[in-house]
């Protein structure tokens, strides 16, 4: 049973994506899309708690968000990109789905 | 309103030091363009406006920002129009850049870049506040 | 939002007649445009408009009428960058008619 995690806040702004990081179960997947992207770049302060977490989640990023932000080139290494396409793929390949709002 | 700009230009009016705060990231909310809006409006009133970018108010300044995928306005280039505004006073706080492992070079507009204790008495310094 | 008809498409207009998509514009609905607001388009009415265009494009905005002034000013020469010339070409608002004009929204920061 795997379990979809959306994010869609900044990690320096709310808790959410340190919730999620801390309460998302092992082999869970973690989308983050919106503002939540901040957090999978380069040199941010929350790029550690996502670089901690990848022992035991898969991180996405939803490549729109990061291209709307500039921030393209700076996602971390390990944290898979995806698409629209792929968004709706990570829906209908998890049981479920929860938005950290 | 056009006779009240006039009356103002006459000499009546007063110019007081107006600080907008931006503390949010571009596009997640609507703040961020909401209050670049505020700030091209308080233009039309000759004021002593200042801009102050803390927290994630400094992502809104990203260069090589592209909205098409999310079909949004990219006002980050309305910024480079402040300048045509008079509006040249431009802070960043220097420890929400670093928090975010951005440098200077990675801004669309040139500003000042100020330690937490100078942004504090810049602040301390105003008439009126407007944060966001 | 009303529609309005143009060389045999339609397009949509804001309730102050300002063309709904930018992309939607070109020198057909410009003379719509122009026509409504009973202005007849010359060379240099279209060097203002033209200007306008390649100002939203940069910068995302239509200028206020003082912003819009000061620029056309700096690109165009001062005979040009004035009010008299520009209300002379647009006696109700450059910035207002010649954005309307222009199909880009209304001016930010004029009030």
């Amino acid at each position: 049973m795997s379990m979809l995690h959306i994010v869609n806040k900044s990690a320096t702004e709310r808790n959410s994506v340190e919730s999620c990081l801390r309460l998302a179960s092992k082999g869970s997947v973690v989308l983050l899309i919106e503002d939540a992207v901040y957090a999978a770049t380069q040199g941010s302060v929350a790029a550690a708690k996502i670089q901690a977490a990848m022992a035991d989640l898969q991180i996405y990023a939803l490549g729109p968000d990061l291209d709307a932000r500039g921030m393209s080139a700076r996602v971390l290494d390990g944290v898979k990109v995806v698409d629209y396409g792929g968004f709706v793929d990570l829906v209908a390949e998890n049981n479920t789905c929860q938005s950290w709002l | 309103m056009s006779d009240m700009m006039e009356d103002m230009e006459g000499g009546e009016g007063v110019v007081k030091k107006f600080m907008f705060v931006n503390r949010k990231a571009p596009h997640g909310t609507i703040y961020a363009l909401e209050g670049l809006e505020v700030v091209l409006i308080s233009a039309a009133f000759d004021q002593d406006v200042s801009m102050v970018f803390a927290d994630d108010g400094v992502y809104e300044l990203i260069k090589g920002m592209n909205t098409k995928g999310i079909e949004v306005k990219d006002f980050s280039r309305t910024y480079r129009a402040l300048d045509g505004y008079d509006i040249e006073k431009l802070y960043v706080e220097k420890a929400s850049m670093e928090a975010r492992g951005l440098t200077e070079d990675d801004l669309i507009v040139d500003v000042t870049v100020l330690d937490s204790a100078e942004m504090a008495n810049l602040m301390a310094e105003q008439d009126i506040v407007i944060s966001y | 939002m009303p529609m309005v008809e143009v060389a045999g498409k339609s397009f949509e207009v804001d309730e102050e007649g300002y063309l709904t998509n930018l992309a939607d514009w070109n020198q057909d609905i410009a003379g719509y445009l122009a026509q409504e607001e009973k202005v007849e388009m010359t060379d240099s009415h279209w060097e203002v408009v033209n200007f306008l265009r390649e100002y939203y494009d940069e910068y995302q905005i239509a200028p206020a009428v003082r912003v819009l002034t000061k620029a056309i000013s700096k690109k165009l020469g001062a005979d040009k960058g004035n009010n008299k010339y520009l209300y002379e070409l647009f006696p109700y608002g450059p910035a207002k008619q010649a954005c309307k004009i222009a199909g880009l929204p209304k001016p930010t920061g004029c009030i």
